[in-house]
């Protein structure tokens, strides 16, 4: 079965706005701490959850909301964790980081890594109880160089273990670009386990749904593990307010409390070579530098106008079909919003 | 004497240990944004970024220890050492004794620890008592700007491993980092004492293992550490205008623990109220009281203590850690009809 490309869209769509919600919230102060947004990925998350079916497991990284929310978790109980209520997705115990979902076999973790055991425990239990069911493992490509997720693809390679790792590839691991801090090929890597490794345009969501759809069916009759790697862009860096991402926005705001001790240390008489110094001044202007170039700010990487494209042959069903997404989500917002505790 | 932020002294503090000692590497998860004032002081040599990899990177600094180094690794948060335990309780902490006394790891790991700005369980833990628990490691908490530049030089000179507890409350960088990222829509219970202060112009180094009176008392010793503290002298002062008199000791390392120092106040008051952070069952609070009554002291208890995994909800979160209030009623009870 070919995906419906309009499914798709209205799926990520919901997810793009009902992230917008939330990145409002909290840049209004009602939700706290660290707040990870999957803005930018919705063509992977989509591609992919909208093809589990009950029985599936979802093992979750620190910014799962767009699963849980693909997936068929209530957006409001979403938002209400968010917003710390009694009633939210798991009585405000959890926040954005922690969202569990029995019903939908989904657990998130804020420990980086993390879903790879947990996607392969799910799987054995598919494997044991409820042959034909898969576990799904979302993380970064910074995840990728921790030892517990590719320990857990090892396993999943010896025992044939029904998992799906995907892992959202947008280049940086947290602050750092991750071409700098990993060795050698991911796709090998996975290759190297004894574990087919896919490559597609995380962008692209008929691209990921093609990929995700042989992988999962691979699964499925007990063919064993994928590994899908899809490339993407966080268009708001690695959380809301990083400061790389404010930098770029707003130079002149961001630099001056930055270059001043930065300059003052520079040029303290103790310390490295002036040789030494120097190339420790590349290094951070280069990251700098290249936030500034960076593809995360340039709209056609995008998924979601990427796929409303494909869609402009029927302009009226797609602005319908917007028009109801934009109110359920507003809905689904003033609902939330109803009876916060100021 | 001039005043920095709680952050702003320990960088202030590494940056004169690395002037003065060319064994002191730096590395960690982003340390080349975090520490790029140190990064373009001492060079990429000195000043590395890691993979996500704890388990690789502690476990390399520990051994770079044992080779002759003096490597500062830094962790993000003392949650994410649950993935990289081994290289404290197998390796670190055992180097010593297995060797029979003839190698040590003088590693330290410098990481932030603590809640109370809404990030969740999984990224809020104190966790000192767990990592107290083991021989052979020291565990430093530090609660204001000098205390903690002055730590920091000592467990810098140590020749065993110590854990430097940064707590994110007190550092106005990771606050700014994790917290605020840049809002002004949010405010925080900070300690403004511990948060900023007075530090000398040439860091010296602080003993290890040696407790601080915050302030006497002839009633009730509260003993805490890290924000801890803050909330008790807080508590203190609103004790004080209820005619009770609480001191309050600031433990400043958790181990080792300064037994003597701590006995002291407890018998001199004979009334002992842990302020502490950290889980309550099986931790620091326990073993206070174990010490006492090793050492004879008579005295009455109380504990004021996180007893669950931290509320990611604001309101719960705020109950669930130690607040002013909550160490206010066990004051009073404590202290109760017999005074």
């Amino acid at each position: 079965m070919p995906p419906d490309l309009w499914s798709l869209y209205a799926l990520m769509l919901k997810s793009r706005l009902f992230e917008e919600v939330i990145a409002k919230l909290w840049h209004d102060g009602l939700i706290s701490g660290e707040m990870h947004l999957g803005t930018g990925e919705e063509a992977i998350i989509a591609g992919v959850v909208a093809q589990l079916r009950e029985g599936d497991a979802m093992a979750l990284d620190h910014r799962g909301s767009a699963a849980l929310l693909i997936r068929g978790v209530d957006p409001v109980l979403i938002l209400r964790e968010m917003l710390g209520c009694p009633d939210g997705l798991c009585g405000g115990m959890g926040g954005h980081m922690h969202l569990f979902s029995k019903e939908h076999l989904a657990a998130s973790s804020g420990i980086v890594g993390a879903e790879g055991p947990t996607a392969a425990g799910f799987a054995i239990a598919a494997q044991y109880s409820n042959p034909g069911a898969v576990a799904v493992a979302f993380f970064g490509d910074g995840a990728m160089n921790q030892g517990m997720l590719m320990e857990s693809m090892n396993l999943a390679s010896v025992w044939n273990l029904p998992v799906l790792f995907v892992c959202k590839d947008d280049g940086w691991a947290i602050t750092t670009q991750s071409a700098n801090m990993t060795g050698g090929n991911l796709n090998e890597r996975a290759r190297g386990l004894g574990i087919p490794a896919v490559e597609v345009d995380g962008r692209d969501v008929f691209a990921v749904w093609a990929a995700a759809n042989a992988a999962i069916e691979r699964a499925r009759s007990g063919q064993g593990p994928t590994f899908l790697k899809a490339r993407c862009v966080h268009f708001e860096g690695h959380f809301l307010g990083f400061q790389l991402i404010r930098i770029a926005r707003d130079p002149l705001r961001e630099m001056p409390d930055i270059a001043l001790p930065l300059t003052k240390s520079f040029l303290r008489l103790t310390g490295a070579t002036m040789r030494e110094r120097i190339a420790g001044l590349k290094t951070v202007m280069a990251s700098v530098l290249s936030t500034l170039r960076d593809p995360r700010r340039d709209p056609i990487n995008d998924p979601v106008p990427r796929t409303r494209a494909s869609l402009q042959s029927d302009p009226e069903r797609l602005r319908a079909l917007e028009d109801q997404i934009e109110k359920d989500v507003s809905d689904v917002a003033a609902y939330a919003l109803a009876e916060v505790p100021s | 004497m001039s005043t920095m932020f709680f952050t702003q002294a320990i960088d202030d503090a590494l940056a004169q240990a690395m002037a003065d000692d060319p064994r002191i590497i730096l590395f960690g998860e982003d340390v080349p944004l975090l520490r790029r004032n140190l990064l373009v002081r001492f060079g990429p040599r000195r000043v590395r970024g890691t993979p996500i990899s704890e388990s690789a990177f502690l476990g390399a600094g520990v051994a770079a220890a044992m080779a002759g180094l003096r490597p500062v690794v830094e962790m993000y948060m003392v949650d994410f050492l649950g993935v990289c335990m081994d290289a404290l309780l197998n390796h670190a902490a055992k180097v010593e004794a297995f060797s029979g006394g003839k190698w040590t790891a003088p590693v330290m790991v410098r990481v932030p620890c603590g809640g109370g700005y809404g990030d969740g369980g999984q990224h809020e833990q104190s966790l000192w008592g767990w990592l107290a628990h083991i021989p052979g490691l020291s565990i430093v908490v530090p609660s204001t700007p000098a205390d903690a530049g002055g730590l920091l030089l000592a467990a810098l000179q140590h020749d065993g491993p110590v854990i430097f507890l940064e707590h994110k409350l007190l550092s106005e960088t990771w606050l700014e980092f994790l917290g605020s990222g840049g809002r002004r829509t949010v405010q925080y219970d900070v300690p403004a004492n511990g948060a900023k202060g007075a530090v000398p112009r040439r860091w010296e180094p602080l003993p290890i293992g040696k407790a601080m009176v915050r302030r006497t008392g002839s009633d009730v010793t509260i003993v805490s550490a890290g924000v801890g503290v803050h909330r008790a002298l807080q508590a203190a002062e609103a004790a004080e205008r209820e005619g009770i008199s609480a001191a309050v000791l600031d433990l400043r390392t958790i181990s080792p623990l300064d037994r003597t120092t701590f006995c002291e106040m407890v018998a001199h008051t004979g009334r002992l109220l842990v302020v502490d952070e950290d889980y309550e069952g099986f931790g620091l609070s326990g073993e206070l009281g174990a010490v006492a009554l090793e050492a004879g002291v008579s005295f009455k208890y109380a504990r004021v203590c996180t007893q669950t995994t931290i509320p990611y909800a604001r309101e719960r979160e705020d109950q669930a850690l130690p607040n002013v209030k909550r160490i206010c009623s066990a004051i009073a009870q404590l202290a109760g009809e017999e005074r």
